[in-house]
């Protein structure tokens, strides 16, 4: 790091966006800076990059205090709009998870299963101010006796409300293909047989993760945008994997890094966090995400100039390989190639199908700019960097 | 050329008798099968795009009617809930007719509901459940109810 031309610190760039002097570009506006004028001038330029994801993130929920009722009450069991929630925290504290489907459902006994309604879509009503009801039963103790509870609530109120996602922003994705002869539901969506389409999710190159590679400027403390709202890195993510292999830039050709966000729900909204059910496998949560990366030096610059043709994935089997840990893949394809919307496997081109919504991802690029440029959102220096596998 | 799908319900009595085929030899009308559910002793349900000159094609449906099949003509009758859709593109990846797919370099999720063939299939595979499926006759129904 001592041989870089350009230095700059967090709090250099927070005291420019202070005085409005600070130069925001997205992750897309850079990749031309970064190859007509190069990193170091780059570097000198711009200040912050925005980035930007908006797709399904398993591993996301809320915790929730309802309150406390009289006669006083602890959930032994509790459930949101008949979504079963987790009570086993303290007496009115909950924690809603995205992939809990409905009490009732009918989950996968006729196949595939539509999962019409679960967490992800409780925490989408809750943000968009619709009335959720919770149904509770206690076991009854001294201190509390009330043995079952039915209460409607919005999220204005809630005493508290934390979006709470122990792994969000999976840094690269595999792309998934089924090369059996029938048609299979997953969580990367339907995919037809013998290898017909394939799908991937990840916004390439606007994806936060994807342009700090190494996450030199991605810790606990970042401040982001998160589902509409201010948001902040509290941790790296569960299956964080610093050590996934690597092209010659750094960036990973397999998932890697993750991250654990959390933000106050009530500043939050519906257009930004949307339940999501996945035919034949389950409901889950699509988050907006967005992280602004300061330009501290050159190398830095660089990272975030990188292209669509410059990130790799592996094209995984989800009929066999997948669900029987296989560690196989079916060649390497750009995020160039999966987006011009047909890729070769096996010598045969497939159609592809993204899941991750570029154009939102986009969207989430520029609002964080316009923040950063109108409002005065201000970088937040880690406390502690992520695990990075050195 | 004349286009149209039609939905064509068969009475159980009739369903091993090789109709659509007389359709084809008789009154050289081509088909494209978007959806079919048969079941011996049951009724069965065929989604078919009929491809030819109007007068063969509605001369084919008269014959469909003389034999007992049930005919609804499909409207153009899947919608997008535009506030619900968030362009992610995972319906482009299988619908049969490219009536949803992906503008480029921009990677916004378009739909043209001229080319929809009212398949249905989009319906379940979208994340959000954005589209749906509205047959002309439930719309007329709707409208007057």
């Amino acid at each position: 790091m001592g041989s870089q031309q350009v230095v700059k610190s967090i709090e250099e760039i927070n005291a420019r966006i202070r005085s409005g002097e600070a130069v925001v570009v997205t992750a897309e506006e850079m990749i031309s800076i970064v190859r007509k004028k190069g990193a170091v001038e780059a570097a000198r330029k711009i200040d912050v990059v925005t980035t930007g994801t908006f797709s399904p993130m398993c591993s996301s929920g809320a915790f929730i205090n309802f309150g406390h009722v009289t006669p006083t009450f602890k959930a032994a069991k509790v459930a949101l709009n008949r979504v079963p929630a987790y009570g086993g925290l303290a007496a009115v504290d909950i924690y809603i998870g995205a992939t809990e489907p409905t009490e009732d459902d009918p989950l996968n006994k006729v196949f595939p299963g539509e999962f019409r309604y679960g967490g992800g879509h409780v925490i989408e009503d809750l943000v968009a101010g619709r009335e959720v009801v919770l149904e509770g039963s206690g076991y009854g103790t001294d201190c509390y006796p009330n043995r079952s509870l039915v209460k409607s609530f919005t999220l204005a109120d809630l005493p508290f409300a934390l979006l709470c996602n122990p792994r969000n922003c999976y840094q690269n994705y595999n792309c998934a293909i089924n090369l059996s002869d029938k048609t299979i539901y997953t969580y990367m969506g339907t995919l037809k047989a013998k290898g017909r389409n394939a799908t991937y999710c990840s916004a390439g190159q606007l994806s936060p993760m994807l342009n700090d590679p190494y996450y030199r400027t991605i810790g606990l403390g970042t401040r982001i945008f998160l589902g509409g709202g201010e948001g902040y890195v509290t941790w790296h993510g569960t299956q964080h994997n610093p050590a996934a292999p690597r092209g010659e830039n750094g960036v990973p050709v397999r998932p890697a890094g993750t991250l654990m966000l959390q933000g106050d729900l009530k500043q939050m909204s519906s257009r930004w966090l949307k339940g999501i059910s996945m035919q034949g496998y389950g409901c889950t949560l699509a988050v907006g995400v967005g992280v602004p990366i300061p330009i501290l030096n050159e190398e830095i610059a660089a990272f975030t100039g990188v292209s669509d043709e410059e990130i790799f994935t592996q094209v995984v089997d989800y009929s066999h390989d997948y669900s029987h840990g296989i560690a196989r893949n079916y060649g390497e394809v750009s995020y160039a190639d999966l987006k011009s919307g047909r890729i070769e496997v096996n010598g045969k081109s497939v159609q592809t199908a993204p899941l991750s919504s570029v154009v939102r991802a986009r969207e989430i690029a520029e609002t964080l700019k316009k923040w950063i440029d109108d409002d005065g959102f201000e970088l937040g220096v880690p406390v502690k960097m992520l695990p990075n596998g050195t | 050329m004349y286009k149209r799908i039609y939905v064509l319900k068969f009475p159980k009595e009739n369903i091993d008798r090789p109709i659509i085929c007389k359709l084809v030899k008789e009154y050289d009308v081509e088909f494209n099968i978007i959806k079919a559910d048969i079941n011996l002793q049951q009724e069965g349900l065929i989604v078919l795009e009929l491809i030819g000159r109007k007068a063969n094609v509605e001369t084919g449906l008269s014959y469909l009617r003389s034999v007992g099949v049930k005919v609804e003509k499909v409207a153009a009758g899947i919608r997008r809930d535009d506030d619900k859709c968030f362009q992610c593109g995972a319906c482009t990846g299988i619908c049969p007719t490219t009536a949803l797919s992906i503008k480029r370099p921009e990677m916004a999720v378009l739909f043209d509901p001229e080319k929809c063939s009212g398949c249905g299939l989009c319906v379940a595979v979208c994340p959000v459940r954005a589209m749906a499926v509205c047959l002309e006759e439930r719309v007329a129904l709707t409208a007057a109810g």
